[in-house]
């Protein structure tokens, strides 16, 4: 089965900005990503910040050009469409973001905001079609039709991100990128939308792209994983894998970051206190930071091996 | 000792006073790690805040109650005074490290600042502090940082920029408001430890103000735990972890995606925390809590269970956490 969305070599370079970056350590570019979503399935990716995830995910949306590589949706290639082209394909992906207030117009009404898609890819539907579609959706995200003519600032951070989801599906697309969809909120609305989406994946067969960098939820939510680090995917592998028996020790540096569960599991005698952010130029980009360094990660190329990890001494 | 005690505070909501925290009792002492845990809305930072009295120019005032520090009311001091307890013996690290920060001086200059608005010293013998505050706080080569600026810095070493100029006098009491929240989690556990490395060296009295359990199970001595502006729960926090007794403590605990299954539906409260204004009488979690009765339509007072240390505020207390 061809799989729903497909990257090959994804590639990204920002120029300028450049000033601080030694400082910083923080280099935004995709380098290297390949992945595959199959239909009905959750990939997520997780990275922190400067991994280059978000930027991943927006090249898979076509929302950013790509500098080299392949993006597939549904088989077709669509790396080099031009706006127009992609614009009459774009009810196929849509896009969730972290933030729902920053993403919703404050002065639009919500059925307005979320029928927007509607007027793109529905322009036949009349005034009332596309209230009744908005209504709909919005009961599909567990919102009644009562808020439709009310402003974003007059609902809570939960019921904003069903109707950042609410706005997404109206088009009826077969992927969701999700961009770090609940970590603005508190933890009993994020528990809300997670099985949300779990039941919008169930009921509707769609496949989602999880980007997140909190491996707790991840857990929760992804049949599949990929772990990326400066710019590259440097672990791949079934939920299962990831988290049972990861190899990169960029992974386990991930897992064992994960907050704990009860006070008994308490380790903080052995975490190092120091600043520790850095970034290689060149070789493995991880080897500044890596327990498990050695002479030859300074050359390392940095592939992904056939297990789906990219490490010359990996864990276990 | 830092005691906030019956302190009740009241906002402005469109011209209304409208009780905002209602009569929240705490106490941070020496050496001890205190959480103060709670959803967005539940009034833990405005408790925080008024433990500086921050937030009165917001139109946040007092309706009841007292903050003490050693004694003295927060409340009878004149201006100088409560200028050197902020600061000076009560030093505040805010969640978003960027805003916290002013972008167009330099980090050294900031940093210089502070201590020399409450330590007397000279620019040099107060530069020569910044660099060892920047050391303590795991930073390499601080005299270089100094010169640079906010926007230079990722998010965890502005952090530790903020937790250097937080320890710049040397207070006695650290109020940390969700410290680590806007950071990457492989930064926040170093973060965390760094925080509490400091606060065992120099036997800080450090409130955690956050939503996140796990940073709580990580850090604290005793938890308590605010729900629509009232202290529901508190105790050790072993206790609290082993044997939660409110019915939203144990509902907040199980909506942890670490503590829940794959696969399967994570448990949920249902409904929506109440704003200020729209209080229940009675109980303030009874129209979301599967125990709720009759019973809970009246004022609830807390009381202790399991030990004199372990409080909760719920008629159902003996029925719960058995």
């Amino acid at each position: 089965m061809t799989p729903i969305l497909t990257a090959a070599n994804l590639h990204k370079s920002f120029s300028g900005g450049g000033m601080f970056r030694a400082v910083t350590g923080e280099k935004r570019a995709v380098i290297d990503a390949s992945f595959e979503l199959s239909a009905g399935e959750t990939l997520a990716i997780v990275g922190e910040s400067g991994s280059g995830k978000s930027t991943t995910a927006r090249m898979a949306m076509r929302l950013l050009p790509i500098d080299s590589g392949q993006m597939l949706w549904d088989g077709e290639d669509v790396s080099s469409l031009s706006a127009r082209a992609l614009r009459s394909r774009r009810h196929f992906i849509q896009m969730v973001f972290q933030d729902p207030f920053a993403s919703l117009n404050p002065r639009m009404k919500i059925w307005e905001s979320v029928a927007e898609g509607l007027r793109v890819h529905h322009r036949d539907l009349s005034r009332s079609q596309r209230r009744q579609r908005v209504a709909e959706t919005l009961a599909l995200c567990g919102l009644d039709d009562s808020g439709m003519d009310r402003y974003p600032h007059q609902f809570s951070g939960g019921q904003r991100q069903r109707i950042g989801i609410a706005r997404a599906l109206v088009v009826e697309p077969k992927v969701l990128v999700l961009d770090e969809p609940v970590s603005a909120l508190d933890v009993s609305v994020q528990a809300q939308i997670l099985n949300l989406l779990n039941k919008l994946q169930r009921d509707r067969g769609l496949s989602y792209l999880f980007i997140s960098h909190d491996l707790s939820v991840v857990r929760h939510i992804a049949d599949r994983v990929a772990v990326m680090f400066a710019g590259r995917i440097v672990e791949t592998g079934s939920a299962e894998t990831v988290f049972g028996r990861c190899r990169h020790p960029y992974t386990q540096a991930l897992l064992d970051a994960r907050p704990i569960a009860h006070p008994a599991e308490r380790a903080l005698d052995s975490v190092p206190v120091a600043a520790d952010e850095g970034v290689a130029d060149s070789g493995c980009p991880f080897q500044l930071r890596c327990p498990r360094v050695q002479a030859d990660c300074a050359n390392f190329d940095c592939r992904l091996n056939a297990e789906g990890y990219a490490c010359l001494h990996p864990s276990r | 000792m830092l005691e906030v005690s019956d302190l009740s505070l009241s906002v402005s909501i469109q011209g209304e006073s409208v009780e905002a925290v209602s009569g929240v009792s705490l106490k941070l002492e020496a050496g001890s790690v205190l959480g103060l845990v709670g959803e967005s809305g539940c009034g833990k930072s405005m408790t925080a805040q008024a433990m500086l009295r921050l937030g009165e120019h917001q139109g946040v005032t007092k309706a009841g109650g007292d903050i003490l520090i050693d004694g003295q009311s927060l409340f009878s001091m004149d201006d100088e005074t409560l200028r050197h307890v902020r600061g000076g013996r009560v030093a505040m690290i805010f969640q978003e490290p960027m805003t916290a920060l002013n972008p167009v001086f330099s980090v050294g200059s900031q940093l210089i600042e502070v201590i020399r608005l409450h330590l007397d010293m000279d620019k040099r013998q107060a530069r020569a502090r910044a660099i060892g505050l920047l050391q303590d706080v795991g930073m390499q080569d601080a005299e270089q940082l100094l010169a640079h600026y906010p926007d230079a810095l990722s998010g965890g070493m502005r952090q530790r920029v903020l937790i250097a100029m937080a320890m710049a006098a040397d207070p006695d009491y650290i109020i940390a408001d969700e410290p680590t929240t806007a950071l990457d989690v492989s930064v926040q556990k170093r973060i965390i430890a760094l925080l509490l490395n400091l606060q065992k060296k120099r036997n800080l009295g450090l409130l955690l103000v956050t939503h996140d359990f796990g940073l709580v199970a990580e850090m604290c001595d005793q938890v308590a735990v605010m729900y629509a502006g009232q202290i529901v729960e508190a105790g050790p926090v072993k206790e609290i972890f082993d044997h939660p007794a409110h019915p939203y403590t144990r509902a907040l605990m199980g909506c942890r995606p670490e503590v829940s299954e794959p696969g399967v539906l994570m448990p949920v409260i249902g409904g929506q925390v109440p704003p200020p204004g729209r209080w229940p009488v009675g109980c303030h979690f009874a129209p979301r809590c599967a125990l709720a009765d009759n019973a809970c339509q009246a004022p609830v007072v807390a009381k202790a269970w399991r030990s004199g240390e372990h409080i909760a505020r719920c008629l159902h207390v003996p029925e719960v956490g058995q």
